[in-house]
């Protein structure tokens, strides 16, 4: 007996957000070979320069909000029904949130790809940041709003499947992965507000033409009030994984209940206000807003830092309870051939690596020098392309024998693609963060430019563009490992092995010992909602002031 | 609530390290003086459809004497093109502070110039405002860095930088005309 033979009906739920999830992954995921290649000047002619913008806007947008988004969905809706042990309240409404989703999702791709069929009059290369006065057709707009309205109604169900319990369980602490499912979805409540403004009151209107004019600055600062919280939407997953079942795969238990609520807790509170650091070099922004966000930028390292201790030393309980000794020794004993660990292991790594090049796109002084330079994607591919996706892919090995009732096929395949996903983006990865360094720009077709050198401080751009190509190339593969390994596993099991593994031992440190403020809900969302307040309040005044669409330009379709 | 001491340590570093990085930052704005685009007490907005009224409808070079610059740059971003510096590299004095005024008619661009830390987006209706100093002579290549549309790759420029004393002011926009 596992998951599938005690929630059926949430187990269909998940296996079609998570169909959606890899279907996206497979095609984003071409995208960004095509554009590696493109790039790079290694292979030239399947897609023009032009079309490269078309692409690039497919990449973003299938991989960082519709592969993550319905990964995430499929994934909390196991964490709920697994810890509060209860299938969804009422299936007409989640088979609901999942079909408003998916319409959505499939609106604004069919606006996306448009842009690559010739002669087609739907098109939107506006790249995944979608910043107005480009402007897409507004089937882009409405189904990137179908999108965020489905993920809340998805929290939402959850909000009911915890209260439900509550009634039966008034006085015992919040189990910890509703807990941690829960204050990722109030956090992206506060956040998604602010796309959800943007895109509803100011780029459908005008993208129907019902206004004219729009003012570029208002629709970015939006976007990007809601665009830094949407990393957090990406990792607080990772993070419930390693916390919840990362130590169990090391072979040991969660160091402590207690930190793991505090750390969600500060990123409910510093995930939004900080979204100025994306806007340094912005004009109409004043330095001391910058320079708060610098501030609570930089605060949000801590919760970052904590997990790091937590998740090691978690994993070093478990190391030692398979037998490892010595201070460093203890690694070795750790089960480098379980795909699922290996991919959470290294996506952990890859993260930290992540992080130390995130410190610098948060200091103002420094930002300067690599601000939309290859220095950027470098630093997202190893934050949401690794500590992210690498994490949601491993656990997809633990988690898809719970759902079909089968053990994993092809083991070797799947234990092979997350060392083949490390190879490819250290090479890329840093590359690009070099390449950045060199003032290679982002978001580019072709950056050899006529009028330019580039003056590497460390190696060639010549030896960057191959490692990004090659990096990219085996990235590639090793997505297609993993789809292959999902294929295989993904139907029912006539019956039910008996040797699947999903139980998650107790915390060292358990619930009893977290003070009952930490699930005080109320509490924590008032304290974000003032941060929130702090931070945008007067900047947000301030652009409204001379009309929501003034300074107005005109539109620029593309 | 039982915090283990090691872990107690940790977060002791870890609020160390965030307030080295965050009093390094301050220092530089304070101490050093650093400046960014929207630091400046400027906050202008313009009417991006109507630039002809404004300075920006004579973009290059002008003298100044406002006591933060000897001469200010007025240069519009525009698909796909950067004015002045495209099609003509922009000459400006080595060791000298400059000003420069940036904005756009059309859509989001970026200014970078390579090897700088010069670095701002350029967005319609507003203008960004920023002082720079050039210390060494050479020619510098400017890119667009934020994806304006089809041919967003090919906007690029130039800023050649000679000594200050071959510096040649005819080439100035005479700001009466």
């Amino acid at each position: 007996m596992t998951f599938v033979d005690h929630y059926p009906k949430a187990t269909r739920v998940i296996k079609a957000a998570f169909l959606v999830a890899f279907t996206a992954l497979g095609l984003g995921g071409f995208g960004g070979l095509l554009q590696a290649l493109h790039r790079t000047d290694t292979v030239r002619g399947i897609i023009s320069s032009t079309q490269y913008y078309d692409v690039l806007t497919g990449h973003g947008v299938l991989l960082a909000l519709v592969f993550t988004t319905f990964f995430i969905v499929g994934l909390y809706q196991w964490g709920i029904s697994r810890s509060l042990d209860r299938e969804p309240e009422n299936m007409t409404f989640t088979w609901t949130w999942f079909w408003v989703m998916t319409v959505g999702t499939t609106l604004t791709t069919i606006a996306i790809v448009g842009g690559l069929i010739p002669g087609s009059e739907i098109s939107a290369a506006v790249l995944y940041t979608f910043y107005p006065p480009l402007q897409a057709h507004p089937l882009f707009y409405i189904g990137a709003a179908g999108l965020v309205v489905g993920s809340w109604m998805a929290a939402a169900d959850w909000f009911w499947s915890f209260w439900k319990w509550r009634e039966n369980n008034a006085d015992e602490s919040i189990p910890l992965q509703t807990y941690m499912v829960l204050f990722t979805m109030l956090m992206w409540y506060i956040s998604s507000l602010g796309v959800a403004l943007e895109v509803v009151v100011l780029l459908i209107p005008w993208s129907l033409g019902l206004v004219t004019n729009i003012d570029p600055l208002l629709p970015r600062t939006l976007f990007w009030y809601f665009g830094h919280a949407v990393v957090y939407f990406w990792l607080l997953p990772a993070y419930f994984v390693w916390y919840s079942i990362l130590p169990k795969l090391s072979g040991g238990r969660l160091f402590s209940d207690s930190l793991t609520r505090i750390v969600f807790i500060m990123f409910l509170l510093l995930s939004t206000p900080i979204g100025f650091h994306h806007q340094y070099a912005d004009p109409g922004i004043d330095l001391g807003y910058k320079l708060w966000a610098v501030i609570s930028t930089l605060l949000i390292l801590l919760p970052s830092l904590m997990t790091a201790f937590t998740v090691i030393s978690s994993m070093e309980h478990g190391a030692r309870q398979r037998g490892g000794s010595g201070y460093f020794a203890w690694m070795g004993a750790l089960p480098w051939n379980r795909p699922a660990f290996v991919g959470c292991a290294l996506a952990g790594i890859m993260f930290a690596a992540g992080g130390f090049s995130g410190m610098v796109n948060a200091s103002l002084n420094i930002d300067m020098l690599i601000h939309n330079t290859a220095w950027i994607p470098g630093h997202f591919h190893l934050t949401v392309g690794t500590a992210s996706a690498l994490t949601f892919m491993a656990i997809t090995y633990w988690l898809l024998p719970q759902l079909t009732g089968r053990t994993l096929k092809y083991d070797k395949l799947a234990l092979a693609q997350p060392y083949m996903w490390f190879i490819g983006m250290t090479l890329m990865s840093n590359a690009l963060h070099r390449a950045g360094l060199a003032g290679i720009p982002r978001r580019v077709a072709e950056p050899m430019y006529r009028l330019v050198d580039y003056d590497p401080p460390f190696g060639t751009v010549d030896e960057m563009q191959w490692q990004v190509a090659v990096g990219g190339t085996i990235l590639f593969i090793s997505l297609v490992m993993f789809l292959v390994v999902v294929v295989a596993n993904w139907s029912r099991a006539d019956e039910t092995a008996a040797n699947i593994d999903d139980t998650l031992p107790a915390p060292l440190s358990g619930a009893e010992h977290s003070p009952k403020i930490l699930d005080n809900m109320k509490l924590w969302v008032g304290v974000a909602i003032v941060l929130v307040l702090l931070a945008y309040t007067l900047p947000l005044v301030d652009m409204v002031m001379d009309g929501l669409f003034s300074p107005g330009a005109p539109p620029s379709p593309v | 609530m039982h915090i283990h001491r090691f872990e107690k340590l940790w977060i002791g570093l870890s609020l160390f390290l965030i307030a080295c990085f965050i009093g390094i930052v301050m220092f530089g704005f304070t101490v050093l003086d650093l400046k960014v685009p929207g630091g400046d007490p400027s906050g202008k907005t313009v009417d991006p459809m109507n630039l002809t009224e404004t300075p920006f409808a004579d973009p290059g070079v002008r003298k100044v004497e406002d006591g933060r610059a000897e001469y200010e740059v007025y240069m519009v971003a525009r698909k796909f093109l950067f004015q002045p510096s495209t099609g003509g590299a922009l000459e400006l004095p080595a060791d000298t502070r400059v000003t420069f005024h940036l904005t756009s008619p059309d859509v989001i661009h970026g200014l970078e110039v390579v090897g700088t830390n010069i670095n701002s987006m350029a967005i319609p209706g507003q203008v960004a405002t920023f002082t720079t100093i050039f210390p060494e002579t050479g020619t510098y290549g400017l890119i667009c860095h934020e994806y304006c549309g089809a041919a967003h790759h090919s906007m690029q420029g130039q800023i050649k930088v000679v000594p200050k004393d071959e510096f040649d002011e005819s080439t100035l926009v005479d700001a009466d005309a």
